[in-house]
Order: C-alpha cells, then structure tokens, then sequence
C-alpha cells in the first residue's frame, strides 16, 4: 500500500534512518576493532571522525581558494584519511603505546584525555563556531525519482543520501576482504580472538595494532566526511555527539565483530528515526528531541539481556 | 667425535612470578629427534619451566640454550622466529578463525612454501583437511588440539614444546594424541612434553624428568622411571 503512508514512511523515515545507521555503523567498526584487539574503550573515537571532517573541509577549502573550483567531499576525504592515519599512528607511538600493558580502565581514562585534546587543538586551529560544509539545498536525486515515480511509489533521495550509502556498501565490502582475505586481516581477527596465542604464535602485534588504527581510522574519517556531508556542517561537538549510538551499536553486534558493528550501527541509526514516526495518531510517536536516548536505551536493555551482543562478542 | 649441541637445555634455572622463586635450579636437555616427557604434581614447576623458556616471565638465574645458542629471556614473540614452537595447554586455537586460518596464523614468521607445509599438516593430519573451512572453535577437544599441533608446525620449529596435550580429552583420543607426537617427532621434531598422565607419556617418550618442588628429582629413560620404585610410589600409584 503506497499511498502516503508508503511515501512518508520510506521517505522521511526509513532513508534517513539508513543513512544515520551507515554513518553509525562506519564509526562502530572502529570502536570494536579498538575494543577488541587494542582491549579499549576508546572515547577519541568521535573525535577521529570530526578531526577528519575538518580536514577533509579545509582541503575543500584550499583548493577552492587556489583554483576556483571545491573538491567534491568525497575525494577531498581520500587524503584526510591518509593524514588522520598518520596522524594516528604518531598519537598510538607516543601516547597509547606506553599504557600497552597498564590495566584497561587507564588506556579508556587515556582516551579520555586524548579526546579533550583533540577537540580543544580543533577549536584552536578551526574556531568553536560552526562553519558551513557544503551550501545549498539538497535536491532529490532526479533519476531515482523519475525510475520509481514511474511505477507509483516515488522515492526521494537526494544525491548526498545516494552517496553516504554507496559508500559505506563500498567500505563494508573491502572491509570484508581485507579481514577474511588478506594475512593482515586475518591476523587482526587472530589478535581480538586470543591475544596470548597471538603473541606465542609469534604474530608480530604492533603490526597488527597499527593496522588497526589503520582500518578504524579510515572508516571513522569516512563517517565524519559522510556525517558532515548529511548535515551540511561542522562543528566541533559532533564526534562527541556520534560517541553514544556508536558505542550502542558496536555492543549491540557484539564487541570485536566489525559485522556486528554494522548491523548494530544500521539499527541504532533506523530506531532513532523510526521511533519519531506517527505509528499511533497524528503525532510523533517519541518526540525527535529525545532520539538519543533510543540509542541509550537499546545499550542498556542489550547489556541486561545479552550482553555479548548479536554476534556473541566479548565481555568484559 | 664432535657431538651436536642439545635441540634445547635447561641450565640451572631459577624463575618465578614477582618475589616468588618457583624453579630453584632446573637443569634438563632434549637431544635432536627425541621426545622428552616432564612430569610431576600439580604446582612442582612443570609449566612454569615451559614459560621460563618461552620468555614469558624473567629467568632470574640459568641460562635457555636452543642448538648451542643462548636465547635466555628473548621476548615471547621472537622466541618462536628462534624456531621454538609452542602449545599451549587451554585456547590454543582462534577459535573464531577456520582451520585453514589457524595453520596460516602459526605460519606467520614463515616467508615462503607456506603452502607445501599446509599440505604437509593435511597429510599429517587427514581430518583435518575437510574441515579446513570450519571454525576452530566448532570442532571437538581433540581435533582442536590437532589444530593447535599442526598450526604450531607450521614453522620449522627446533624444538615443539606440548604443555598437557592429553588435558581433559577422552581416554581413546589420548592415546591417538600420543601416537600423533610419535608420528611428528619421526619427521625429525624434538619434543618437549609436560603431561599429568605420566604413564602413557613415559610411555611415548625417549626420556624422561621428574619435577618435584621446582626441581627435577629424577631422570632417566621412559622405562626406567616407569619401573622405578619410588618415582612409582609417589606418582605413578592408583588409577592413572
């Protein structure tokens, strides 16, 4: 039944809700990638992924003002990840390395620190002020439109929307190879299964936590630049606001599985919109103010119920 | 004549964790092609001698020396690079990754032919191979310790070290475990055992050490310590 309950439903609903959900979903593989072989909860996860907006941003910037003409966000993202990764690993050398072997509550307090750091840099080189990612307004995507009017039940997304979910399908896939297929994926699942065996098998960790801080950190800058994208700005508090939903959906998949991560960041992301749907009368079912407390909830109810998440993960 | 150097001795080891001596002066040696069993009560240093070798915690007095070289201390990870592989006795496989993945994992410091060897384990293990794709984690205890054997092989270890192989595995799968060390140690690999079903190790092994309080009593040949009075009075008596 298409009629307007179909067309809001799906509309302004459900692909928003999918949309928030890739985003999540991109920042919690990086949290349970962390959790699971690093054996942290790293809080400066939300900020990997504002820092990488705000770069992503300024390359936007410097080459409009250089040439005339704005890089697209997306290939403006592919160097920030390369300099956040750099970045990161530097930050993993001199700073997290030394706790490798303190207990874990200092490597999360670490985090802690490391995350108030980051934001405060950002501050200083960027402003506390919002700044405008990309202007305009976002239009649907004409062919999409056009396709599914055509057989009555239009679809309206706009182009941003098409992309952001594109591109996390994209980074999942490789995601996929890379731990399935390749040594060095093989070796991150190793060192998250049994980091004792790991280390008397003779896998060499370091290399394995780099590789980490690699892979999390690309998918953390991509949902920054996707996230900036969506909301059309940046500001420095965004990360920070993305930590509790990614936190939810990684537990909800089961800490350590980059799957769980995604199916967790999907329905996290679906719930928040959906619970905002007039499903009984005319007004919202849950007011859109209280969405972040959807992904609260589910944390908590999941913690109580089956803490090992969906995909049997860890516990601690 | 000019004997080879042992595959790996134990010189007077002293180690333990913290302030707290375990090992008071270990001495033991594995010549090249032999199967050594150590056994002993529960909290006589058995596994604590396995760690002193792996680096795992600090050899405060003695010397490791693998084929003639001193590795006392090397860090865990480097450890197996030397050539010293290592089965632990619980989670001794990824129980998350397929068998093929965990023989691949133990080939991890191996640069090359890491295919013929898999091949070589498939052989040596024929169940192994149709459940390559499975997960470690789904097979039964004694297959998982046919994992954990033949993902330690993968390297060209000098020396494999097997902490209680036989742990809580049914009667018939002990003994097929035990014929197994047999069949890898013919392919040229000295075996190290540390093992709580003395008998059947005494059995399987060329020779054996008695550790008693973090010191080892008594050595001798399989046979003699099985057929030794006291070393039967006090472990091999009752049952087991």
């Amino acid at each position: 039944m298409w009629n307007s309950f179909g067309f809001e439903f799906v509309n302004f609903y459900f692909i928003p809700g999918i949309v928030l959900g890739c985003i999540y979903a991109l920042g919690a593989i990086g949290i349970t990638l962390t959790f699971g072989i690093l054996r942290f909860a790293n809080f400066a996860h939300g900020e990997v992924m504002m820092t990488g907006a705000y770069v992503t941003w300024t390359l936007m910037a410097v080459t409009g003002a250089l040439f005339g003409w704005v890089l697209h966000p997306l290939i403006a993202a592919i160097p920030s990840i390369f300099i956040m990764i750099i970045l990161f690993i530097i930050i993993d050398r001199w700073f997290y390395k030394p706790f490798r072997k303190a207990p874990t509550i200092k490597l999360v307090i670490a985090s802690f620190g490391m995350m108030l750091v980051i934001r405060s840099l950002v501050q200083v080189v960027w402003g506390p002020n919002q700044i405008t990612f990309v202007k305009g307004i976002a239009k649907p995507n004409s062919f999409i439109r056009e396709l599914t009017g055509s057989i009555d039940m239009m679809i309206l997304i706009p182009n941003k929307h098409f992309l952001i979910m594109s591109g996390t399908l994209i980074i999942v896939i490789i995601l996929g190879y890379l731990l399935t297929s390749t040594r060095i994926g093989k070796a991150m699942r190793a060192v998250s299964d049994s980091p004792d065996l790991a280390l008397v098998t003779g896998i060499d960790v370091e290399v394995v936590i780099r590789a980490t801080w690699i892979v999390g950190g690309a998918c953390a800058v991509a949902a920054g630049v996707f996230l900036a994208m969506d909301i059309q700005m940046l500001e420095t508090t965004m990360g920070f606001r993305m930590l509790l939903p990614m936190f939810a959906a990684a537990i909800l998949g089961g800490i350590g599985k980059p799957y769980g991560a995604v199916l967790g960041g999907l329905v996290i992301g679906l719930a928040e919109e959906l619970v905002s749907y007039p499903w009984i009368g005319d007004s919202a079912l849950i007011s859109p103010g209280y969405k972040s407390g959807v992904a609260f909830a589910i944390m908590i109810v999941m913690l109580i119920v089956r803490p090992s998440g969906i995909f049997k993960g860890r516990t601690f | 004549m000019n004997k080879l150097p042992p595959a790996l001795e134990l010189k007077d080891i002293h180690a333990g964790y913290g302030e707290t001596e375990i090992l008071h002066g270990i001495n033991l040696s594995i010549d090249n092609g032999e199967i050594v069993a150590i056994i002993g009560p529960n909290g006589a240093g058995k596994s604590t001698a396995i760690k002193a070798i792996l680096g795992l915690l600090n050899v405060t007095k003695g010397s490791v020396i693998l084929n003639g070289n001193e590795i006392t201390d090397t860090a865990p990870d480097r450890v197996v690079t030397k050539g010293i592989s290592y089965v632990p006795q619980t989670h001794n496989v990824f129980v998350n990754l397929s068998v093929q993945e965990n023989l691949e994992m133990g080939a991890w410091t191996r640069l090359d032919g890491i295919k013929d060897r898999l091949e070589e384990m498939f052989v040596l293990f024929p169940d192994l191979r149709e459940k390559r794709r499975q997960a470690a984690g789904s097979l039964s205890g004694g297959q998982r310790q046919m994992v954990a054997m033949a993902k330690a092989l993968m390297v060209d270890a000098k020396v494999l070290l097997l902490d209680e192989p036989t742990a809580g595995l049914s009667p018939k799968y002990r003994g097929e475990i035990f014929s197994t060390i047999q069949d890898i140690n013919s392919t040229g690999v000295p075996i190290l055992i540390v093992e709580q079903n003395a008998k059947q190790a005494l059995g399987c092994a060329n020779r054996g050490y008695v550790f008693v309080d973090g010191t080892n009593r008594f050595e001798g040949t399989g046979t003699d310590l099985l057929e030794d009075r006291e070393v039967a009075r006090m472990f091999l008596g009752g049952g087991e």
